[in-house]
């Protein structure tokens, strides 16, 4: 069809709609003068009236249609002739002729469908995230966390629960590599021989190793030998979201390197100095803070915790906060310095603040007074070391050593300043003075290198330069960067990434679920990491190459990691500690001593003006530093704030998007793109205004998502996406661009923030995203009150109506006995819920559930079946943010079970709305009337078929669901029955059968949860957690007046505001 | 033939045109009509037309193929709008099904003697207007192949039957009750006809053909009375089947919990629009056929009249209705009825919404106009401004309902994309194709029933 034709289906025509525009001046009046909360979802419908109408009717004309993907009109005939040709065949087909070998010997421990656990631990920016894995015939299917391990007690993040489908990554690096060519290991060793001979020879001159951050003692001691071998090698490490901060502050707090410990639990006041130790594991001990901290949150009636932000990135920390101000980067440093001279803190000189970031102070440093050594002040990873200084120097100050924080040395092997240390690497390789570079893990120079200048880039890089043969015109020309300059270069890595084009040797890694190693939690405590299956693509370890360096050329990493902690274990019995130690995940009493600290703060820097545009950096919340990039949960996991997919944004404050005039979008060109691209991109797809962002020079186009919360004048990008070489997820389908913005681009010195200029494109960006439509009116689905409206009014999620007990035409199925044996239910506890999404990746893993795309979410077809609604309340410079995870509410009166034509989703005698995979015909009629919205239908072959290593990450316990089918939420039905099954195996002491006890099916969502916002069990026990979370005045059930008797129900959120700064806010 | 042989003329006000055309004769009556069958001469704009019609057919094979093929995702279809063009179109056809029923079977019992014309092309219509709708449910599951048998309640060794109570399994019974029926009715009325054809074919191999299908009729009055007996019984049988179909299709979305969709009035709601689009469908076909076959002795401007009667009241009850889903949702007070109530006039598709106002509403009110009553090109055009509305009127119980129900975190918007288009029109030229081959191959106005039409036929007692 002509793009002509297409033309014909826009309804209204382009150029009658103008850009709707925002006048926040409006907003605010209307909120103030609102009563009770309202809420809202995006900043058009706020203004309501004729901007959001304008919105509305801007959705409208861009109506083309598609092709789903483009085949080719031969590609069709032929799909069309070979559908007709096969369609009888399929009965002839010839088998392929395959052998089966049975287990000769039957494995130890190995029962057929029964999975059997392994503790270990994912490495993750030098920290060791403890781990229990769940493998099946010996193929690790699901990582949970290590129960037993104090830094997470069970509970995991999102990379954690995603890590598992990189290692069955079809696009991982395969066989080891001689520029491009396949080589043999043993020609590989050979080869290095000669190199290592060499830099024996001169003690190692020019011999460079490049690693990331790691925790890992066995690889530490490696490298002290090498260093002993090779004296005048160097060790450089390259983390790009490095914590440089954190040990500079220390050092000028107390003159050590040291990592805080934060005791959260023991905090009745705890202050957030961009300390975001909610949001993911780029905070150290992420997963347990969250526990600890939301364990003060459960019980409102037995006292709350307060919590107090300040932060210059919109974060789900400032989501969960108490109070909360905005504030540029480096205003925070000035508001902490404010904050200690208040508390009293020597040698800090208060700056003069504006008046609510005043109050905010005054108020804070009052109640932080008032509760000494039992508050905490937290500095952010991502901040200068002034405010990690200054913020320990507050801690020590009020007594809280001891108390709420601890000093540890540090955690990481030998921690460098990241900064310097890349920077001397890059030095020298420009003057020459490197000849080997051996990188190993996750490094990837290239890509993620600070852009410093006068240093070369990594990589090669482009020029513009005057054309000799045409004056006055630039032509480009391509420049060697620094890694051409090196004559060997030994790359270690999982995939082959930006580094490999310029790299002599590439080395395959493996997982960190293929090898034997170790490292450390944030606490200190060791984990000696075992493998859970063999290299699946002939991966090496990063011991087994630095082996080949301490002349133990071909040693396997069990035996360097063994004799490692042999020569550490100083009792006897050597091989029952070693069991031992593998076998729990963890290595007993092996946590960090706590330090005694003195403060005094020595070389505190004068606070930094706050002048010009701020440009801030961020890794990205589900992508990471990009390391993550081909990761296709993670890839179609929203952002918890924006709820984008597949892209990174850039967030700017909607006073900021107003004064640029982005808020209403240009229509034309969305409208002709489409056309263009021949593709569809309105459902749930917004066309962004991409600006660019310029810093020192260099420019980075990005697409412009104007995000409450965002400090004025300031703009955050995230890292981790722009990559250029990638898996076929990490780029864009089609046409193998990158996907996003490489905000790397910018990044002059490692920092976190620099000073830019922005300007408008008048071009668009379309973004996938799963949530981002309009208005909750009077709907209320997240019910909220403070501490004190509480304490008043217990019950007042339950204002309105809901319908009787027993109010229903259908048969109760109560009456006839039919949730007599187990009634299973679940509670979400609404104030515990930081929107981290572990639930959702774990429920992917757990589940089976497909990968979409980021065309199909742009339709609305995503598949995830526990989501998190995010909403947003009052002010757009700094709203309240409320989580919401939404799974099937496995309603008693179902909407969805009668109209099934087929009977495919029918109820169970435990109260689950089971679904019938195979029965289902895809009528899609159960999800429309399902008024939650969670049912997900496979509109396309959306699972994969095909990819052999896909298929042996997949839990066997559940269905792989073809297209055509629906599929939700079971409560993960497969745990129940395998509970089930282990209870009936079991008899009480005199023979009787034995209930399924409360805990011992832990749904994947659940078990995820790092703070235990998620609660499922038996309903008919009194006893059990969800049967007294339910019996709980907070308890409410969503949208109850449709009388769908959910047996997923929420504990409303209660905030303990404090009444000082509640009326200061108010007035 | 020429085609402007006979041009209609006003009669004077206050006299109502005649059934049939002056001067009719029982001879030229049956050669007129069966002369389009037994023609040597097949004109040549039918050809024209069958020509663009297989055309158009072979994009809906083409659709459909690549459908199966892909699943329902080459449709614009998403969560949470799950229903889209598919059942558009499905509901659409099933409504224009419901005239050609209506006047055989319910005019029939009611002696109204003009519906002789155009009944036995209305039942074709119906028949094939069902053919089209009953291909829609069919396609738009995910897995038709087991659809196809598994809403049937065919005994199985699993023991696992349909579920009763979903409105779809209704709807599989009322539609193929309904074309069974029709199809029944429309086929025992041919046999009269078919014999005539019989009788007056001028070659052996159309003469055999025509003989079988007329199955022996030799016009004798055992086989007038049997005739006559199983015709009343059908159109007994038919009757309340015409009011049962589109109520049963309504209760596909009365019976769920959307709001805009869970309404008590939807049946009689859907009947008067389905009878409003029926007609609407009749007056299409109609007025170029008895233009293109100077038929407008036969299909007289009383017919056309009558027609535009019948839409007119039916549209005023649709109108009504859609002033009474506007008023209960305001009345009920309930947020989400006052939510949809919103929709429908500030939504994202509020134009459609107008759209539809303007023409199921506004513009058949054109109607009471004698004069556009008595012009088939202004019943033409209005008649087809009426079947864009009762499209749109599905559109916006469908989509519209969905696209914003109880969270708004699930709103989604619904673009149908070129094979939703590529669908809906090779129904269009299926049905056309499917259409002409009947007028070309059977006779498309009863011959007999305009025999008794004849002043010749009346019988003084």
């Amino acid at each position: 069809m002509s793009n002509k034709s297409e033309s014909n289906l826009n309804l209204i025509s382009v150029g009658q709609i103008k850009p709707a525009r925002l006048d926040l001046e409006a907003v605010r009046q209307k909120l103030a003068s609102a009563r009770g909360p309202k809420y809202w979802r995006t900043l058009e419908e706020l203004a309501d009236q004729e901007a959001f109408g304008e919105l509305l009717e801007r959705e409208f004309p861009r109506q083309a249609s598609e092709w789903v993907d483009p085949v080719s009109r031969r590609g069709f005939l032929k799909l069309a002739g070979a559908s007709l040709a096969l369609a009888g065949l399929a009965g002839c087909t010839k088998q392929p002729m395959e052998q089966i070998l049975p287990y000769v010997r039957q494995p130890e421990d190995l029962i057929p469908g029964k999975p059997i656990y392994y503790a270990t631990a994912m490495p993750f920016a030098g920290y060791a995230h403890p781990l229990l894995v769940e493998t099946h015939e010996f193929r690790p299917t699901k990582v949970e966390g290590n129960p037993n391990h104090e830094a997470c007690l069970g509970s995991s993040d999102l990379f954690s629960q995603a890590s598992i489908l990189d290692m069955y990554d079809p696009d991982r690096a395969v066989g080891i590599t001689y520029k491009g060519e396949g080589r043999p290991w043993a020609e590989f060793l050979g080869q290095i021989r000669g190199i290592v001979q060499y830099h024996k020879a001169n003690r190692g001159g020019g011999l460079r190793f490049l690693t990331g951050a790691t925790s890992s003692p066995t690889l530490g001691s490696q490298m002290k030998a090498i260093q002993q071998i090779f004296p005048d090698s160097k060790w450089h490490r390259w983390e790009p979201v490095h914590r440089d901060s954190v040990r500079a502050g220390s050092k000028m707090a107390f003159g050590g390197s040291y990592d805080p410990i934060y005791k959260f639990d023991a905090a009745d006041v705890v202050v957030s100095l961009d300390g975001d130790f909610l949001s993911g594991s780029w905070f150290p001990g992420f997963v347990r803070y969250a526990r600890d901290f939301m364990s003060r949150r459960k019980d409102p009636a037995k006292g709350m915790n307060r919590l107090y932000v300040a932060e210059s990135a919109p974060s789900t920390t400032g989501a969960k906060a108490d109070h909360k101000i905005v504030a540029r980067q480096v205003e925070i440093d000035k508001i902490a310095r404010a904050l200690a001279a208040k508390v009293g803190v020597a040698g800090v000189v208060a700056e003069r603040l504006d008046a609510e970031h005043q109050k905010w102070v005054d108020v804070v440093a009052a109640d932080l007074m008032a509760h000494k050594g039992k508050c905490v002040v937290v500095p952010g990873v991502f901040q200068s070391a002034a405010v990690n200084a200054v913020a320990q120097a507050i801690n020590a100050a009020l007594g809280n050593v001891g108390q709420t924080v601890t000093y540890i040395d540090a955690v990481e092997i030998d921690p460098v300043d990241n900064t310097q240390s890349i920077r001397e690497l890059a030095t020298d390789i420009a003057a020459g003075k490197v000849e080997t570079l051996i990188m190993m893990g996750d490094v990837n120079p290239v890509y993620n290198a600070p852009v410093d200048s006068g240093l070369l880039p990594f990589g090669d890089f482009e020029v513009e330069v005057d054309d000799p043969k045409e004056a006055g015109k630039k032509k480009k020309e391509t420049r060697q960067g620094l890694l051409s300059k090196v004559k060997t270069i030994i790359q270690l890595s999982i995939y082959k990434n930006e580094t490999t084009d310029y790299v002599t040797w590439h080395v395959p890694e493996t997982h960190y679920l293929e090898a034997w190693s170790d490292g450390r939690a944030y606490d200190g405590t060791a984990t000696i990491m075992q493998p859970m299956i063999s290299p699946l693509y002939d991966g090496k370890s990063a011991h087994e190459i630095a082996a080949i360096f301490t002349d133990q050329p071909g040693t396997s990493g069990y035996d360097l990691v063994r004799t490692y902690w042999r020569s550490q274990h100083s009792g006897d019995d050597f091989e029952g500690w070693w069991r031992r130690s593998v076998h729990d995940g963890y290595v007993a009493d092996s946590a960090f001593p706590a330090r005694q600290v003195s403060a005094k703060l020595t070389g505190l820097p004068p606070a930094a003006e706050a002048n010009g545009l701020e440009i801030i950096f961020r890794p990205d919340p589900t992508i990471y530093d990009g390391s993550f990039i081909n990761n296709g949960w993670l890839q179609e996991t929203p952002k918890p704030l924006s709820r984008t997919t597949w892209d990174n944004v850039a967030l700017i404050s909607p006073a900021m998007a107003d004064r640029m005039g982005l808020l209403g979008m240009e229509l034309g060109d969305v409208a002709q793109s489409d056309l263009k691209k021949n593709v569809n991109k309105d459902h749930q797809s917004d066309a962004l205004n991409r600006l660019t962002i310029t810093v020192n020079g260099r420019t980075v186009e990005v697409p412009a998502w104007a995000q409450p919360g965002q400090p004025d004048n300031s703009i955050t990008l995230f890292f981790g996406y722009g990559r250029k070489k990638a898996g076929r997820v990490g780029l864009e389908t089609d046409t193998a661009h990158p996907r996003g913005y490489d905000a790397y681009s910018v990044r002059a010195a490692a920092s976190y923030g620099a000073v830019g200029q922005v300007a408008d494109t008048g071009k668009t960006w379309d973004v996938a995203v799963t949530q981002g439509h309009f208005s909750m009116d009077s709907r209320e689905p997240v019910k909220a009150a403070t501490l004190a409206e509480f304490t008043k009014k217990p019950r007042f999620a339950h204002e309105e109506s809901e319908p009787a007990d027993k109010e229903t035409l259908y048969p109760d199925y109560r009456e006839k006995d039919w949730y007599k044996q187990n009634a299973w239910g679940m509670a979400i506890d609404l104030n515990s819920c930081i929107g981290c999404q572990a639930c959702s990746v774990a429920c992917y893993a757990e589940n089976n559930i497909s990968v979409v795309g980021k065309e199909q979410v742009q339709r609305g077809r995503e598949m995830m079946w526990i989501r998190i609604d995010s909403y947003y309340e009052g002010d757009p410079a700094n709203p309240s943010v409320y989580f919401q995870p939404v799974n099937c509410m496995q309603c008693e009166n179902a909407p969805c079970e009668p109209v099934c034509p087929v009977g495919a989703t029918v109820h169970s005698t435990e109260g689950l709305n089971d679904m019938v995979y195979n029965r289902c015909v895809g009528t899609r009629y159960c999800s429309n009337n399902c008024p939650y919205k969670v049912r997900r239908f496979n509109f396309l072959l959306f699972a994969d078929y095909e990819t052999p290593s896909l298929k042996l990450g997949r839990n066997p316990d559940v269905t792989v669901r073809s297209r055509g089918v629906m599929e939700k939420c079971t409560y993960c039905v497969q745990r129940i029955n395998a509970g089930r099954i282990n209870a009936e195996k079991k008899t009480g002491p005199n023979g009787e059968a034995v209930r399924i006890q409360d805990g011992d099916i832990k749904t994947a969502c659940e078990q995820a949860c790092p703070t235990q916002a998620i609660v499922f069990g038996d309903i008919n026990d009194p006893n059990s957690r969800v049967a007294k979370l339910k019996a709980q005045d907070r308890n409410y059930a969503l949208l109850a007046e449709l009388n769908t008797r959910p047996r997923t129900t929420y504990i409303a959120a209660v905030s303990n505001p404090n009444p000082e700064l509640e009326k200061a806010e108010k007035a | 033939m020429a085609l402007n042989d006979q041009v209609d003329q006003l009669p004077p006000k206050g006299i109502r045109p005649p059934i049939i055309g002056p001067g009719q004769t029982l001879g030229t009556a049956t050669d007129r009509i069966a002369g389009i069958v037994l023609t040597k001469h097949t004109p040549i704009f039918w050809f024209a037309v069958v020509a663009v019609s297989v055309g158009i057919f072979g994009i809906l094979n083409t659709a459909i193929a690549y459908l199966l093929g892909r699943g329902t995702g080459i449709w614009g279809i998403n969560i949470p709008v799950g229903w889209g063009f598919a059942i558009v179109n499905f509901v659409w056809w099933i409504g224009i099904g419901h005239a050609g029923t209506l006047i055989s079977a319910i005019l029939l019992l009611f002696k109204q003697s003009w519906r002789t014309s155009i009944n036995r092309f209305a039942e074709a219509m119906t028949i094939f207007a069902v053919m089209q709708a009953g291909l829609f449910p069919l396609v738009h599951t995910g897995r038709p192949w087991l659809a196809a048998y598994w809403l049937f309640p065919i005994p199985n060794t699993m023991g696992v039957w349909p579920q009763f109570r979903s409105p779809l399994i209704w709807d599989v019974f009322a539609v193929s009750t309904y074309f069974t029926v029709s199809f029944l009715f429309w086929g025992i009325g041919l046999i009269p006809d078919f014999a005539t054809l019989r009788d007056s074919a001028k070659t052996l191999v159309v003469r055999r053909i025509y003989g079988m299908l007329a199955m022996g009729w030799r016009g004798s009055a055992r086989h007038w009375n049997r005739y006559e007996t199983a015709y009343m019984l059908l159109a007994g049988l038919a009757t309340p089947l015409v009011l049962s179909v589109h109520s049963v299709v309504s209760l596909d979305f009365a019976s769920s919990i959307v709001p805009g969709w869970h309404t008590t009035f939807f049946p009689p709601y859907f009947v008067a629009g389905a009878i409003f689009s029926g007609f609407a469908m009749v007056l299409i076909l109609a007025i170029p056929f008895r233009a293109l076959y100077g038929m407008q002795d036969y299909i007289t401007l009383r017919h056309l009249q009558n027609c535009a009667k019948v839409m007119l009241a039916t549209g005023m009850i649709v109108a009504y209705a859609y002033v009474l889903e506007m008023f209960m949702g305001w009345y009920s007070n309930d947020r989400y009825e006052l939510a949809m109530v919103h929709n429908r006039l500030h939504g994202p598709y509020s134009g459609y919404y107008f759209m539809l106002v303007l023409c199921n509403i506004i513009i058949p009110q054109s109607l009471w106009f004698n004069k556009v009553r008595s012009s088939p090109l202004a019943l033409f055009l209005v008649a087809c401004v009426v079947q864009c509305g009762m499209w749109l009127e599905r559109f916006v119980i469908v989509v519209m309902s969905l696209q914003r129900d109880f969270l708004p975190s699930s709103w989604g918007m619904y673009w149908f994309t070129k094979w939703d288009i590529a669908t809906l029109l090779g129904t269009m030229g299926f049905f056309t194709l499917l259409f002409f081959l009947f007028i070309r191959f059977m006779p498309a106005i009863s011959i007999f029933e305009i025999r008794t039409l004849l002043p010749q036929s009346k019988v003084k007692e």
